[in-house]
């Protein structure tokens, strides 16, 4: 079978491959978005946060043999924590400053959280392995699925849309969206703010983290994994505005998928089709497709 | 109230002198290389610094600047045989092009978009070298020659290299120190106070963004395309975002919107990085890091701008 001179079976696993970095996209950029909504700073460290996930995973499992679907609650948890204790102790002292300081101190931390584990790890990469229950794969008869892949498309949209339901359709997400608006209203109104921000700040670095598990026996786990990764999820919040967390998840979704095809049709562009998409947006409609003027 | 401050500017020429001096004799007293590696990157700072420090834009792209013009400067010396200043004035004019593009795109957003767009566009300068032939993907751009000025001097000679980076820093330096005490400086400063008031007085913010982007990435080129020069190589790392970091880093230490941060802070990080590089290995991206959260903790002046506070303060009392 062939559509465009293209064997299906290629175009479904490019296809495939797509729809799994653009999972990724979606769960990362989410991230970012909670972030940046309420505590009003780019958090430079998602990458190495997602790496982080991941690295913690590979050791429970290595040194521990903690298996694969306890650490996909305990390796969110566990870097979430480490994200609130970074709020608590750097990251408030900055919200009174221009947004780029927080910018540049998550860089900092980018730096040395890569550094430790280049220094501890190397940087040839450790390899997961898949978990028994969903190793294998089934035949589509137009392409073969890996199991493990079906379900990381799977965890990480259920993932994504039960983070949509809890900040659209809970009181807890009704707070989170009025201190989106207006913290000083919502602190005078007795809500606890810096609670609020503190939270935010663990679930968004969590979710990273559990796109780094759900990443580790796909791809290598590598101290890098994340730093290069995070450049191309920057441009998919371009892209996509930072305004909507549906528009998130879906500029996330399509721009792996685009991805995807362009490795099929023209593979050379493949690495910088991401940027020339953020490139004809800034053109076409500057604030990017979901944003607010 | 402005009387401490404008002490410490009319010191500024007398200082400025002292290190000229000094900056002439360096070269007998430390390794020539070392001091033209300060240089290199006290220009690119400095150019970055122009307009972070002065006109409130964070680029986190400078590496395409400072790479590309290695590139462009590397090949012409050493493919098309063309002397060292045409090269480095290539690796300019590329690079000024270059941050015309980028600043274009750029400065449609604001803020912290700003800084994703131009780390954006600089990673997609960076995919296409890893990717084109000509710039020799991982290894670099080998066996530049630094051949000779003009076609008379020879540059293999160190010390003559390293006054021809001596004066292309002081050439650079003096551009930019025109370039923010000039009428065109203040209304920089006045886009980086306060935006919304710049534009009703009826500037065109947008167009002295774009060219406070151009200088400065025509500058970072040229510090890219000098560097090449001196170490006879272009390197992939050099349009790494890890280069774009290291100068925002630099900036930041050295002092931000000071004249001289830059240049000190230039100075630190170089000496640092080669005094680490042998005894801790990969520790020293931990120990940058470390530097730039405690920069942006408790330093946010820098060196220079703690300074001038306590010149400042001592002047009151």
């Amino acid at each position: 079978m062939e559509i465009f001179g293209i064997p299906t079976a290629l175009l479904g696993s490019q296809l495939l491959v797509g729809l799994i970095n653009g999972s990724f996209y979606a769960i990362l950029s989410l991230g970012l978005a909670i972030i940046f909504g309420l505590l009003n700073i780019i958090n430079f460290c998602h990458g190495a946060q997602y790496m982080m996930g991941a690295f913690v995973a590979w050791i429970a499992l290595t040194r521990f043999g903690v298996n694969y679907w306890v650490s996909l609650i305990a390796a969110p948890l566990i870097v979430g924590i480490l994200g609130v204790v970074i709020e608590r102790l750097m990251l408030r002292r900055l919200y009174k400053l221009d947004h780029l300081y927080g910018l540049l101190l998550t860089f900092g931390l980018a730096l040395i959280f890569e550094g430790i584990f280049r220094d501890q790890f190397g940087i040839s990469g450790e390899s997961y392995e898949v978990p028994e229950l969903l190793s294998g794969g089934v035949n589509l008869g137009f392409m073969f699925l890996p199991i493990y892949r079906g379900w990381v498309i799977v965890a990480s949209l259920t993932v994504c849309f039960g983070t949509w339901y809890m900040i659209e359709r809970t009181k807890l997400g009704a707070y989170l969206r009025a201190g989106t608006e207006n913290s000083q209203m919502v602190q005078a109104l007795g809500i606890n703010v810096p609670l609020l921000i503190t939270f935010t700040y663990g679930y968004g670095v969590a979710l990273a983290a559990f796109a780094g598990v759900l990443a580790a026996p796909i791809f290598q786990v590598n101290p890098l994994m994340g730093s290069n990764l995070i450049i191309v999820v920057f441009a998919v919040v371009v892209i996509g505005g930072m305004g909507s967390i549906m528009g998130s998840i879906i500029t996330g979704l399509a721009l792996g998928l685009i991805e995807g095809l362009t490795k099929v049709f023209y593979p050379e562009a493949s690495s910088v089709v991401v940027f020339v998409i953020m490139v004809i947006v800034l053109l076409v409609r500057p604030a990017g497709l979901f944003g607010k003027s | 109230m402005n009387a401490p401050a404008s002490f410490a500017e009319s010191k500024l020429p007398l200082l400025l002198g002292v290190l000229f001096v000094l900056g002439l004799i360096a070269p007998f007293a430390v390794y020539p290389t070392f001091l033209m590696k300060i240089l290199c990157y006290g220009l690119f700072a400095c150019a970055f610094n122009l307009l972070l420090g002065f006109a409130g834009l964070l680029s986190f792209g400078h590496a395409a600047f400072l790479g590309t013009a290695g590139y462009v400067c590397g090949l012409m010396v050493r493919d098309l045989g063309v002397t060292p200043e045409l090269g480095i004035l290539a690796g300019t004019v590329s690079a000024g092009l270059l941050g015309w593009l980028f600043g274009w795109l750029a400065i449609k957003r604001t803020g912290i978009y700003f800084a994703m767009i131009t780390l954006a566009l600089a990673q997609m300068v960076f995919f296409l070298a890893i990717q084109v032939k000509a710039t020799g993907g991982e290894d670099g751009l080998q066996g530049v020659p630094r051949g000779n000025l003009f076609g008379i001097v020879d540059l293999s000679d160190n010390l003559a290299m390293y006054y021809l980076v001596f004066a292309i820093f002081c050439i650079g330096f003096f551009i930019i120190y025109r370039t923010i005490h000039s009428p065109f400086g203040q209304i920089l400063k006045a886009i980086r106070e306060n935006e919304p008031r710049a534009i009703s007085l009826g500037y065109d913010v947008n167009k002295f963004k774009l060219i406070a982007f151009v200088i400065s990435a025509a500058l970072a080129g040229t510090a890219g395309a000098t560097k090449t020069l001196v170490f006879q190589l272009a390197s992939l790392s050099d349009v790494h975002w890890h280069a774009s970091g290291e100068v925002v880093l630099m900036t930041l230490l050295g002092g931000l919107g000071t004249i001289l941060g830059p240049l000190v802070g230039a100075a630190t990080i170089v000496a640092l990085q080669t005094q680490l590089a042998d005894s801790v290995g990969s520790w020293v991206t931990v120990i940058m890091g470390a530097i730039f959260v405690l920069c942006v903790l408790s330093f946010r002046r820098g060196i220079v701008g703690e300074l001038q506070a306590l010149v400042k303060r001592s002047g009151v009392n």
